[in-house]
């Protein structure tokens, strides 16, 4: 009779355990929120590859992508470089302005890859990491879009597709103009 | 006199604008080395920003020393970097909230492990002091009578 009383015990003291494994393996671990999402983009100036100065505050009221790459990271920077230049050219009279930040790269190594790929959206090199540490980047590629108020909306880890660049970007150009 | 007093003046009113921008002081290594070691590198596997010869490691620690630099205390170092990449950035998870579990789950295993410890121990030694079956009487003196007619 004493012995059935705790017979339940171990069993019981494996349901947390089993339920919050279960809670983990439902998880991805790769999704990982940035707490940056909703708050304003952090300013930066950089210097771009041109030596054109980069800044964002200068954008306010258009929506800015702004993308994380470095060359040596393939296939994903490779795959999405064509799809920023072509969502750039489309969207570009229409407020919308397609930013390019190189990080953990050599110099010449950059410049490479922005021949190869015809870019022509402005790109600058972040040689200290700080703006990459500034927005949160884990890796590259990553992707950040800014609304018009300058506040990032979306947090895009892995290469951009055209319908993720075009979704987005419509979404937020629909939204109303913030008031200056 | 006057004209020296009056280019010192200048000098530092000239050196005015850079201090004001870039005030800087002596960083404590050990210090920037402890807060480094409590950081995790984003790129690597396990690894502490102070452990990591990554160059984001590398950045993270210089924007370390460079904050500390800038005046700022352990703590707002520590926050900069988990405003940014949240409390995953913690090698050490916050002992708050859901991360809590993670500081309770061994104290509550262990004590339930030493429970069960003790009820066995308890149920094993029980089992060794219980009384034995009160003996008949009549059996008892039948043994008796046998063990006497022994030679």
């Amino acid at each position: 009779m004493r012995r059935r009383r705790w017979r339940w015990l171990l069993p019981l003291t494996a349901v947390p355990v089993l339920a919050l494994l279960a809670y983990g393996f439902r998880l991805n671990p790769r999704d990982i929120r940035s707490p940056l999402v909703g708050r304003p983009a952090a300013p930066f100036a950089l210097t771009s590859f041109e030596g054109a100065p980069m800044q964002l505050g200068a954008l306010r009221g258009k929506v800015v992508v702004l993308n994380f790459w470095a060359s040596w990271c393939y296939p994903a920077c490779y795959e999405e470089a064509p799809v920023l230049e072509r969502g750039w050219r489309a969207y570009r009279d229409r407020d919308v302005v397609v930013l390019g930040v190189d990080i953990q790269d050599k110099d010449e190594a950059g410049r490479k890859f922005i021949r190869d790929f015809s870019l022509t959206f402005p790109n600058a090199p972040d040689p200290s990491g700080k703006v990459s540490v500034d927005y949160g980047v884990y890796g590259v590629p990553e992707t950040f879009f800014i609304d018009r108020a300058g506040a990032i909306r979306v947090k895009h880890v892995s290469a951009v597709t055209d319908q993720v660049f075009r979704d987005t970007v419509e979404a937020l150009l629909a939204e109303p103009a913030p008031r200056r | 006199m006057r004209a020296t007093v009056l280019m010192g003046l200048l000098l530092l009113l000239g050196a005015w604008p850079a201090a004001a921008q870039q005030p800087s002081r002596p960083v404590d290594d050990l210090q920037a080395y402890e807060i480094a070691s409590e950081l995790r590198c984003v790129v690597c596997q396990n690894l502490s920003v102070a452990d990591s010869p990554s160059e984001m490691a590398n950045q993270m620690r210089a924007i370390v020393r460079e904050r500390l630099a800038a005046g700022e205390t352990p703590a707002q170092v520590r926050q900069y970097f988990v405003e940014r990449y949240g409390d995953w950035i913690l090698l050490a998870p916050p002992r708050r909230g859901f991360t809590l579990l993670v500081w309770l789950a061994p104290l509550v295993a262990v004590l339930v492990g030493l429970a069960v410890v003790a009820l066995l121990v308890r149920r094993w030694t029980g089992r060794r002091r219980a009384t034995p079956p009160p003996v008949d009487a009549a059996m008892s003196e039948r043994i008796r009578r046998e063990l006497e007619r022994e030679p």
